[in-house]
């Protein structure tokens, strides 16, 4: 029922944008302009080092996490409190998967992999109120975390079992004949990992807030009929809210896969 | 070299910017301005370090302690709960076991009481009856004893209305034929 509201929102919306958006000269999206990086005390030149609104929001995420995680379980309490239970289901969430999807002894990576999902996670969702900057929506910040992870798990790899870890491109279940063409195609793969990772989370979440962004144009536009784009916007918020999560579990249950061959290469 | 560009490409997008607002909108992907990368790089790794040590120093060991803390508590709560069980389970055996020996007590003292005072009876009633039979030999011995006397008064009245007899028929008496005759007929 929701769903079928929603496409008749949806469609509504595109129509009525084709029909009106002529009409109005006011008309004037710019679904990308939100994610323009800028010094945030003045200045056109953004240096390294400047502060600017990447650095706003990623500290704004340092500090939703450590109301979360630290003030949230100030009170130690054998009954948690509201925030204390979710920091626990957080905790909770993350050890489970490190455990189930990566083993045992992959335990020792989690506190590296809690630290990538609560700021994909943190930085998703604050992305997600009005006006705010989306970090997690820029190649260069998404394509570093899938770097980090990349260079880590290889050098994991190779440091846990040497030459060995070259078994992975070599599948040994295969027959003799396929098995250099199917190590070419899993080198491939393997270096793909990062570039996927990177982005599918970057795109995600562009995407999202673009179209978000050319309903707020359309509504800006439609006058009396702006109410129809709210209404689109406001049920692609939904669907955005559980995309904010669901990429951010995505990178890390893939993280996880790697790590486990990093830790068993065995195929 | 590198600032020059960058200040160029400025203000050709300022230019495009003041020139028409449409041009602004397909002005290209702040993703892809690849001037902002140093900046955007350097402050994620400054805000992952960070992330990194909130969560390995302060917050992680915290949670775990926590959630161990808990299953520990809920472990030594059932296994209280378990011995509470285990104690309360002693004491009915304990109570049921006193109240069998009470019972038993209680049955050993009457028993008791009642042979007691049975015995009491038994002697008094032997006592009794030694009394009784001792009073009897006495009663028979002072009855027999009338009687005899009563005998030897009958022996002298027939003796003496005999020999009242015997005069009044003007026979002779003769004192030792009379005795012999009450004899054999008060014997018999």
């Amino acid at each position: 029922m929701g769903k079928l509201v929603f496409y008749v929102a949806l469609a509504l919306v595109v129509v009525s944008g084709v029909l009106f958006a002529p009409e109005h000269a006011g008309l004037a999206i710019h679904p990308m302009d939100q994610f323009t990086v800028e010094a945030l005390f003045g200045g056109a030149h953004v240096a390294w080092y400047t502060p600017t609104n990447v650095t706003l929001w990623m500290f704004l995420a340092i500090g939703a996490i450590f109301v979360l995680l630290v003030l949230g379980s100030a009170n130690r309490g054998i009954v948690p409190s509201r925030a204390q239970s979710v920091a626990e289901l957080a905790y909770g969430f993350i050890y489970k998967m490190v455990e189930d999807v990566a083993g045992k002894d992959a335990v020792k990576f989690f506190p590296y992999i809690m630290t990538l999902f609560m700021f994909i996670v943190t930085a998703n969702f604050l992305g997600l109120i009005p006006m705010s900057f989306t970090t997690t929506s820029h190649f260069a910040v998404t394509g570093v975390l899938a770097v980090i992870v990349f260079v880590a798990i290889t050098v994991t790899g190779f440091v846990l079992h040497g030459a060995k870890f070259l078994g992975l491109f070599w599948v040994s279940s295969a027959p003799l004949a396929l098995r250099p063409v199917l190590a070419l195609i899993e080198v491939i793969s393997y270096f793909v990992r990062p570039v996927s990772l990177c982005i599918r989370l970057a795109g995600n979440i562009m995407a999202g807030h673009a179209v978000l962004k050319v309903f707020a144009g359309f509504a800006g536009a439609l006058g009396f009929a702006s109410f129809l784009p709210i209404f689109a916007i406001s049920a692609f918020y939904a669907l955005e809210v559980l995309v904010a999560f669901i990429q951010a579990y995505v990178f890390t249950i893939l993280t996880c896969v790697y790590l486990k061959d990093a830790l068993h290469p065995s195929h | 070299m590198a600032t020059n560009t960058h200040d160029a490409g400025h203000g050709a997008a300022d230019a495009a910017h003041g020139a028409a607002d449409a041009a602004h909108g397909s002005s290209g992907m702040p993703q892809l301005d690849f001037s902002t990368y140093g900046n955007q790089i350097f402050w994620l790794l400054v805000t992952l370090v960070v992330i990194y040590l909130i969560l390995s120093r302060v917050a992680l060991p915290r949670i775990a302690a926590i959630l161990n803390e808990r299953q520990g508590t809920i472990t030594n709560d059932l296994a209280a709960a378990e011995d509470l069980k285990a104690k309360a389970q002693e004491a009915e055996n304990a109570y049921n076991k006193a109240l069998a020996d009470a019972r038993a007590e209680a049955q050993r003292i009457a028993v008791e009481t009642r042979a007691e005072i049975q015995a009491g009876v038994d002697e008094a009633i032997a006592k009794a009856d030694l009394e009784i039979s001792a009073k009897a030999a006495e009663s028979e011995a002072a009855i027999a004893e009338i009687r005899a006397s009563a005998l030897d008064s009958v022996k002298i009245v027939a003796s003496d209305t005999a020999s009242a007899l015997i005069a009044a028929l003007g026979g002779k008496d003769d004192a030792k034929t009379i005795a012999a005759a009450v004899a054999e007929r008060t014997e018999g």
